[in-house]
């Protein structure tokens, strides 16, 4: 995909992103809401027209054959989508027929994939009797039942309880093994860290780093050091002369130190340094750096809706990039 | 040949049949305006053009026959006018996702629930017959089995083109629109004019000119006549009127619905391209 851009309006919600999914990996698009994510994956399915840029998927041009495109795609999408007066069975069999799956095909794929996601027990109740969980197993059995190439999940985990989560993320793995390419949008970090091959973080409609979940981590050093002192200005200007320190960030009561070596040796260093420089230390942290520093680092804010107060996040992104 | 349309069929139909209370509410509604509205209507025409000299060697109808076929005609328009909302809703929810997604043509959608409100009228139809010839409506009086039977596939032909027309209208309509309210209104709006311009309920002979030309042009009026040609014959009289039809003024009738379903096919497909659903 190449300089995808696209426009309600006159707001631009995708701005110039390009990317490529290699055939059989995981592929996540991390952000917060209203990144743009939605949008793309609204365009890559086909729900939204291509305004500017180029796209192919599963060798087709997105552009000129739709058709094809849609034929070799799978979706689940973000809210709920299911008919809540059929069954489970008639909303499998109604994707089939919009597919033209032929007869059998379809009776043999339905028993398959209510095996697979395990709601054989449920074949013949109205979805509107069924649990979220269930719902969204359902949703993805539907979005698997042509045998899509690549299988666009849009925040496939949304609004579950943590087990069903785990139980999700088991069956999206299933699936890849078994030859699917997933792409997924997420606004979880555990989701993007824990499921996919590599990560996209977007923002603002723009990709800003795209790698695998260890790249990413390691661009911010080997360990990340929390503190909070007495001065954290004076602080921060003298652990930047240090060469094992790769770079500080001022957060709203201390300093993050991401460092190239082992944190551990390296802290009782930090400390003498501070403390020959007059600095009184008052708090201490160090661990290895998780999706959220990563995500944190490279869009200089925590993810909107973990609430941030609105000031704080001006400031950080602009010490962030 | 692609039958996609038959999926949407199906599903549409499915829905239909499974909400028992809705399928007797949409079945007995019209069998119920025949029995409180006709009776009541007719014992007062009766009364009232009791004085009148019939007109001599034709055969004259009672009122509840008269509106026999308007009630069809009417319940064919509600059903259909309505019968597009599903669509509304399913754009809403979020349904219509997974619909336009597929590779199926989007022409498909709104030919599959046209098929399903056709489906739907013939339904009601057929009950509001049944019902009627028990009430005493005299419908197909001194017809022989064969007549009868060509006759009921006439008034099928008419239901069905106007049955088309309307719902395209309808899908139209609600693939345009934001909210149910919103569509309720607008229906509700635009059943009045058909409903009362139309030859439904009473001869539209003395109408002012202009409602006269309304009435003319309204496709309602000519699906009334189409059912009385086919159900009562070419010519009779009722309540002190003389109605007379002619094989050319029928055929222009039914050409008429079946230019007013064009067109309105033409709206819906122009409409359902526009539309984009995420």
């Amino acid at each position: 995909m190449n300089d995808l851009e696209y426009f309600f309006g006159e707001v631009k919600a995708v701005d110039n992103i390009s990317f490529t999914v290699k055939k059989g990996e995981i592929f996540s698009f991390l952000g917060p809401n209203g990144a743009g994510k939605s949008t793309v994956i609204n365009i890559l399915t086909t729900l939204l027209p291509v305004q500017k840029g180029s796209v192919k998927i599963a060798g087709y041009d997105l552009k000129k054959e739709p058709e094809m495109v849609r034929e070799s795609i799978g979706i689940v999408f973000q809210e709920l989508t299911l008919d809540r007066d059929m069954t489970v069975r008639e909303i499998l069999e109604y994707h089939g027929r919009l597919y033209s799956m032929p007869k059998t095909a379809r009776q043999e794929r339905i028993d398959e994939l209510l095996g697979l996601v395990e709601l054989e027990g449920k074949r013949d109740v109205l979805t509107r009797h069924l649990s979220g969980g269930m719902k969204r197993r359902l949703e993805i059995a539907r979005g698997l039942m042509t045998r899509p190439k690549v299988l666009f999940m849009d925040e496939p985990t949304i609004g579950l309880d943590p087990q069903t989560r785990i139980r999700i993320w088991d069956y999206v793995r299933d699936i890849n093994r078994q030859g699917t390419t997933i792409f997924l949008t997420t606004h979880y970090m555990d989701e993007a860290d824990q499921l996919s091959d590599r990560i996209s973080i977007i923002d603002h409609g723009k990709i800003v780093v795209t790698g695998r979940s260890w790249e990413l981590k390691n661009t911010l050093g080997e360990d990340l050091i929390y503190l909070e002192t007495s001065d954290n200005w004076t602080a921060s200007d003298l652990l930047k002369k240090l060469d094992s320190v790769k770079g500080v960030r001022e957060k709203s009561k201390g300093l993050i130190i991401m460092v190239n070596v082992d944190g551990t040796y390296l802290l009782p260093e930090i400390m003498d340094k501070l403390r020959s420089g007059g600095i009184r230390i008052s708090a201490v942290n160090l661990k290895k750096p998780s999706m959220d520093d990563v995500f944190v680092h490279y869009t200089g804010r925590e993810l909107r809706d973990t609430g941030m107060e609105k000031g704080s996040t001006v400031s950080l992104r602009a010490g962030g990039r | 040949m692609h039958t996609g349309f038959l999926t949407i069929y199906w599903r549409d139909m499915l829905r239909f049949i499974r909400f028992r209370t809705l399928l007797f509410a949409s079945l007995v509604q019209p069998a119920l305006w025949l029995a409180f509205f006709g009776i009541a209507m007719s014992n007062n025409f009766e009364r009232l053009t009791a004085t009148m000299p019939a007109a001599p060697g034709v055969r004259t109808v009672g009122y509840l026959t008269f509106i026999g076929a308007g009630v069809i005609a009417m319940t064919t328009l509600f059903t259909s006018l309505f019968a597009g909302t599903v669509l509304l809703f399913d754009k809403n929810w979020g349904l219509m996702r997974e619909t336009l997604s597929s590779p199926l043509p989007r022409i498909h959608i709104i030919i599959g629930i046209g098929l399903s409100a056709m489906t739907k009228s013939f339904i009601q139809a057929g009950v509001i017959m049944g019902f009627g010839l028990l009430l005493g409506v005299q419908f197909f009086e001194g017809y022989t089995p064969a007549q009868t039977f060509f006759s009921l596939l006439g008034i099928m032909l008419f239901i069905g083109t106007f049955s088309l027309g309307f719902l395209f209208l309808s899908a139209a309509i609600a693939i345009t629109m934001e909210s149910p309210e919103g569509m309720q209104a607008v229906i509700t709006l635009l059943t009045m004019p058909f409903f009362f311009t139309s030859n439904a309920l009473y001869p539209v002979n003395s109408f002012p000119p202009v409602l006269r030309a309304l009435s003319t042009v309204n496709p309602l009026t000519h699906l009334v006549s189409g059912i009385r040609y086919f159900a009562i014959g070419s010519d009779f009289s009722s309540i002190g009127l003389r109605y007379t039809y002619t094989r050319e003024e029928v055929l222009v009738s039914f050409l008429a619905l079946l230019a007013f379903a064009g067109i309105m096919f033409l709206i819906a497909r122009w409409r359902f391209t526009k539309v984009t659903v995420t």
